[in-house]
């Protein structure tokens, strides 16, 4: 029996005091998400039980138990309050996937102050941008990526603190301070942050249509979601060993691969290496995982490799796989039976959700291809484009919408109240994507409402892009559009006009494709450009991106009226 | 041949994928994906880079993180489509 049991009955029955019931959230005035994932678990008896088993590319491993990852958290927290960071202050975590990162994470909550995850591969216009918008006070960094930081410093005023957790003895620059978890006096009682469930808790950067990426901010209580969707999603159980392939540099990396396994006690493991095949499946079977986390694009991945290379491997540890980041074919669900003997069940969420709310659960009859139904306690349906009224007629395409609520949800957009309240219509959250509801209350994605290109489960904002290739020397206009891609759902391409001077060439190609990738990330790296001599515009001058993503699609182009040189 | 073409493919790692100031040491054995030098999508770059080099295409089926995941997985791959290595 799985932990949610019946679904039927959890929807109709649920409340979320249920979660916090089992969480015991706001015993004696703690709602700090740094304690329910540490010293609660401690207090539990489980202190010498192991929290992270974590694996390096080159095999080295780390274990760290309950109490490890509490002192050490507690360690984080005291050095932070020493240098005069304060609760409500951005801390931003920009490293690999290190054990560093995952107990920052928690040491900042801890304090009070706000962690601010950024994803290690992000480059330096990408950084300026998301650390500015938020104003960071400190930021925690390895050897590996402090040289973007210096790159960027002296645009960074309000950045007071520059930490490097691996500096060892290598010199550092005057305003940069070293810091080493393991070495640091350990700090076993910490006075944790005692602040309200709305205390704000952790700043995600997403990105939108139109402007900069939007600093999507959530608070304590949301701890309450994640809890009890990892719990009744990704149903872990005490003996589970549980791998979330995400990186916390994305909300999946913090929500469940940090927040929600160990809020629920469990083992996890993390696996810090660049995608591999033969090393994934030799990574299950080391550590004997239970409750794989992963995403469409790993998947097929793999599936590219074929059954031969999961046979060479005892992947029966496996329980209970899920997926998530953007649809997961029918296929990969197909392929999955085949390899493991297990379907991946999707699951669906978002930055701005900062839990899963529609999903396929244990136990449930699986469509393959199928998002799933709504997680109990989350009112969701599909709206229409226009009137934002709830579509009655099974299989119509709307916009996904969820009734606000529930206690992950987003509480505002960082310095942008204005496009936080735009995506609240008629009394329902917006959520920005396309699907129908079939009879049985099974959703059935279709795509984004907006030009936000969603790459291997990232979303990436076209306008970010087209804003950085205007930096480029040869670049007179440009336009970045999703187009298809087998493995990633869709990839970057790019509708480059030229500068007089410049020719179109193989060269310039992969000059403007490092250039972006350099400055943005590897994301955000065009993966196909199309030299053109000029964009498609509105009269008023506007490019008609919508225009070429339909080319690249294979859609109707729709309304052209409005096209300039029609 | 080869030895060149190692040469130029470890250049332009370098050049193009670590940090000007990194101490990190790539060889024709160093891991380059799994290690993470080399992400998944910075891949096609590299990909991008060797065909106009050695004037090929190689197939999208063909270039796998297993055959990126080193300078000398990438010269094995060539072989496959430059003559004269």
């Amino acid at each position: 029996m799985s932990n949610i049991g019946s679904y039927d009955d959890r929807y109709k029955s649920f409340d979320w005091g249920i979660s916090d019931a089992e969480l015991e959230f706001g015993k004696n005035g703690m709602f700090n998400i740094g304690h329910y994932c540490t010293d609660r678990i401690c207090e539990k008896g489980m202190a010498d039980k192991t929290a992270l088993i974590w694996q390096g590319f080159s095999g080295e491993i780390k274990v760290f138990t309950y109490n490890d990852i509490r002192v050490y958290s507690n360690t984080f927290a005291k050095f932070l309050s020493d240098t005069g960071i304060k609760a409500g202050d951005r801390v931003c975590i920009f490293m690999d996937k290190i054990p560093e990162l995952y107990i920052s994470f928690l040491g900042i909550l801890k304090l009070g102050a706000i962690a601010q995850p950024l994803f290690s591969a992000f480059g330096e216009e990408a950084l300026i941008t998301r650390l500015d918008d938020a104003k960071t006070r400190a930021i925690f960094t390895t050897r590996k990526h402090i040289s973007k930081i210096r790159r960027i410093r002296t645009r960074l005023p309000e950045l007071k603190r520059i930490v490097v957790v691996d500096a060892e003895n290598k010199p550092l620059e005057a305003d940069e301070i070293a810091f080493s978890m393991a070495k640091a006096l350990k700090i076993e009682k910490f006075e944790i942050h005692k602040a309200g469930p709305e205390v704000p808790s952790v700043l995600h950067y997403t990105s939108g249509t139109t402007g900069k990426p939007k600093g999507a901010l959530h608070v304590h209580s949301s701890i309450t979601a994640q809890y009890i969707t990892t719990k009744w999603v990704l149903d872990v159980r005490p003996d589970d060993i549980y791998w979330c392939t995400a990186d916390p540099g994305w909300v999946t990396g913090t929500s469940y691969g940090i927040i929600g396994p160990w809020a629920n006690g469990i083992t996890q493991c993390v696996l810090d290496m660049g995608f591999n095949v033969e090393k994934w499946y030799a990574f299950i079977e080391k550590h004997k995982v239970s409750v794989w986390y992963s995403a469409p694009t790993a998947i097929r991945l793999l599936m590219k490799e074929g059954i031969t290379a999961v046979k060479k491997h005892n992947t029966s540890s496996l329980r209970h796989l899920v997926s998530v980041g953007e649809p997961l074919n029918a296929e990969a669900v197909i392929w999955s039976e085949k390899a493991f003997g297990l379907a991946f069940h999707d699951s669906y969420w978002q930055t701005e959700t900062g839990a899963i709310v529609i999903t396929n659960f244990p136990g449930m009859k699986i469509k393959p291809g199928s998002m799933g139904k709504a997680f109990p306690g989350i009112v969701a349906t599909v709206v229409d484009p226009k009137t934002y009224e709830p579509i009655k007629t099974a299989g119509t395409v709307g916009l996904i919408a969820l009734k606000p609520g529930w206690p992950s949800m987003f509480r505002d957009y960082w310095n942008n109240r204005e496009t936080y309240e735009g995506k609240f219509k008629n009394g329902w959250y917006i959520c920005g994507d396309r699907s129908s509801i079939d009879s049985e209350g099974y959703f059935w994605f279709v795509g984004r409402d907006d030009d936000v290109i969603n790459t291997a489960g990232h979303l990436v904002g076209p306008f970010e892009i087209e804003s950085a290739l205007l930096e480029h020397k040869a670049v007179a206009e440009s336009a970045a559009v999703g187009k298809p891609d087998q493995i990633n759902m869709e990839v970057v391409k790019a509708f480059v006009a030229l500068k007089p001077g410049f020719e179109p060439s193989g060269d310039l190609e992969l000059d403007i494709m490092n250039f972006i990738r350099k400055k943005l990330s590897p994301l955000a790296m065009p993966q196909e450009i199309e030299f053109v001599p000029s964009l498609p515009k509105t009269r008023s001058g506007k490019i008609m991106r919508r225009l070429l993503r339909a080319k690249e699609w294979g859609e109707e182009i729709g309304d052209i009226s409005t096209l300039e040189n029609d | 041949m080869a030895g060149d073409m190692k040469k130029l493919i470890i250049d332009y790692v370098k050049k193009e994928y670590l940090d000007e100031d990194s101490d990190q040491e790539v060889t024709e054995s160093t891991p380059l994906i799994s290690s993470g030098i080399v992400d998944s999508f910075s891949m096609v770059s590299l990909k991008a880079f060797l065909e106009k080099k050695f004037q090929i295409k190689i197939p999208d089926e063909r270039a796998t993180p297993e055959t990126f995941d080193s300078v000398n997985n990438i010269i094995n791959l060539l072989k496959e489509f430059v003559k004269e290595i």
